[in-house]
């Protein structure tokens, strides 16, 4: 049984304060979002490392190119939901048309927030996103993706987006793994079906996976951390090797991974089928996030059992 | 560079703003005149930016958050060097740099701008960067009186307070009007001087179309120390030009051929006054 560690958020910002330490040249805006980011600990240690704009995600994102302009290495830390909505045009116009060195880190993604309601959750920030020119998606899994994630921020120069729930995550990779934005990771190898998922949602594609292994089903389980750019040859190797691609994400089925998916099926002329999960075009239902994702089929029995229905077994 | 020069540069720089507007076949014709002489004090005697230290960071910077008057932005910027005349006369053809907003394409522009309410955030960033890095350089930033609408212009104003940027220049084109008309008739903006007073800036106003005015406002900036500084430019939207001054029709019009002639003889007449 695979260790639960921390939550992806706590991964954050411990790996940001070990990197700023060593540079200060690292700079953080937040947008009355240290609590939630888990930045008090880095504002207490590091009080000229934090800038802080109060609850104005516009400005937060403007600030942060300003600070990336003048030669900063910027993480502007604030709710998924707002950043990407809210401050949209400043990420599309002074983030990515203008290439800055910014990378924004959108906390409590997803439906993270649970019974918070809509508001609050972010399940479009992925097709927002995926539709602007020079940005890059990352969504990481577990508490290594976690923390790689921030470590090649750092050197990344260029826009970037990275969303971090809060809930613990299940350790899904082995010590040795190698992680590089852009490049997913196979976690497991099966000739039955392949499971892609993103961020959160991989270690439920893990664990049905492991139930299926129990009906003799084996399945390829792809990591596909990175959003955008997409890795395609990856994907497209392992649909064209597979009876069946199952793909699970906490975000809405419009524009996310599974249509991503979707679009590389259809544009290569793969015979593969294909079942696209996340959250339907409906009035969300509410409650936690393991209780709301469950309810959308992604638990992983119903995982599994959506992917015996696949392979007609 | 002395004010004789300038006044002259600033016709110049008028009949050039007319020229590629007529010759490309679009512009915002009203607000680059509007801004014009701003742009020349600011480029020719009061910041420290050329071609020469525009790669490196240790100087002065300039984000024009009203886009729209990018004509006379790359006015100045091809008058300091920036670029050649025949680069700026591709303005709006196919496939070059030079379009209706700026971007970073075209040397020496610092940051892509356009849509409204932007700029100054961008600006504070910087400012905020120049002060951890403990340079002595000043950021401008320039901007319409129409955007003073944009909510971000004021959650931007609240940081530059806070962080105590005596090292960022505001100035407002202060030219009333707007595409659908007066400001004030639009959507009231005034008093603007008390919005940024409360706001924690310290403000100025003078007349943004007198080269003597903006010479001698400029040498006074920042005025307090640890404080923002706001100038309230007092123009003339198509200042310059008889026929264009103060119409609304001329926000983003392009003259005629007979409109084009008339305008370039009337800045002709004031540049032979100088001789």
């Amino acid at each position: 049984m695979n260790k639960i560690g921390k939550p992806n958020l706590e991964v954050f910002s411990e790996t940001l304060l070990k990197e700023a330490r060593k540079n200060k040249n690292i700079i953080v805006v937040t947008s009355d979002s240290r609590g939630s980011g888990k930045l008090v600990p880095f504002g207490k240690e590091l009080p000229n490392q934090i800038i802080e704009v109060g609850i104005a995600e516009q400005n937060l994102v403007g600030v942060s190119s300003g600070l990336a302009a003048g030669g900063k290495i910027v993480f502007g830390v604030s709710p998924a939901s707002f950043l990407t909505a809210r401050a949209l045009e400043q990420i599309k116009n002074d983030v990515a048309y203008s290439d800055l060195n910014v990378s924004l880190i959108g906390i409590s993604a997803g439906i993270s927030y649970g019974q918070l309601g809509s508001t609050h959750h972010s399940i479009h920030d992925f097709a927002t996103l995926r539709a602007i020119n020079n940005m890059t998606i990352v969504a990481p899994a577990d508490n290594f993706e976690a923390a790689e994630a921030i470590k090649q921020a750092i050197s990344y120069n260029h826009p970037l987006y990275i969303r971090y729930g809060k809930k613990p995550m299940m350790d899904i990779h082995p010590p040795g793994t190698k992680f590089k934005i852009g490049k997913s990771i196979v976690v497991k190898k099966g000739e039955d079906l392949t499971i892609v998922a993103t961020g959160e949602t991989l270690q439920r594609a893990y664990l049905a996976s492991e139930i299926l292994k129990k009906s003799n089903i084996y399945c390829s389980i792809i990591s596909m951390h990175t959003i955008k750019p997409f890795d395609k040859e990856t994907f497209i190797e392992f649909s064209q090797n597979s009876k069946a691609i199952l793909t699970v994400e906490e975000h809405s089925i419009f524009g996310g991974l599974g249509e991503c998916c979707a679009s590389l099926i259809a544009q290569n002329n793969i015979n593969v089928k294909l079942k696209i999960l996340g959250i339907p075009d409906e009035y969300m239902i509410n409650g936690s996030q393991a209780d709301v994702l469950d309810h959308y089929d992604m638990s992983p029995e119903k995982i599994a059992e959506i992917s015996k229905d696949l392979l007609n077994k | 560079m002395n004010e004789k020069n300038l006044k002259k540069k600033s016709l110049e720089y008028r009949k050039t703003i007319l020229e590629i507007i007529f010759q490309s076949g679009a512009g915002h014709t009203g607000g680059s005149l509007s801004c014009i002489d701003i742009l020349n004090v600011l480029y020719n005697s009061v910041m420290d930016i050329s071609p020469k230290n525009f790669p490196n960071l240790d100087r002065d910077h300039f984000i024009q958050s009203k886009g729209h008057s990018v004509e006379a932005l790359f006015t100045v910027l091809c008058d300091c060097g920036f670029y050649s005349k025949k680069d700026l006369n591709t303005l709006n053809q196919f496939n070059s740099h030079f379009i209706g907003h700026p971007t970073k394409k075209v040397p020496g522009i610092e940051h892509n701008t356009g849509a409204l309410g932007h700029g100054l955030s961008v600006a504070v960033g910087l400012a905020i960067c120049k002060k951890i890095d403990q340079k002595n350089n000043k950021v401008f930033s320039l901007l319409g009186d129409g955007e003073l609408s944009e909510g971000s212009v004021w959650e931007a104003c609240t940081t530059a307070s806070k962080y105590n940027l005596d090292n960022l220049i505001v100035i407002v084109d202060r030219n009333d009007l707007q595409i659908t008309g007066k400001t004030e008739d639009v959507n009231p903006i005034e008093p603007i001087d008390k919005k940024f007073k409360s706001f924690g800036f310290e403000t100025i106003s003078t007349n943004g179309n007198n080269i003597s005015d903006l010479l001698y406002v400029f040498q006074h900036v920042p005025v307090k120390e640890n404080k923002p500084t706001v100038i309230i430019a007092k123009t003339t939207k198509g200042s310059g030009v008889s026929f264009i001054e103060n119409q609304i029709n001329w926000h983003h019009k392009v003259p005629s051929k007979d409109e084009y002639e008339s305008a370039i003889s009337e800045l002709n007449e004031k540049l032979n006054s100088y001789e």
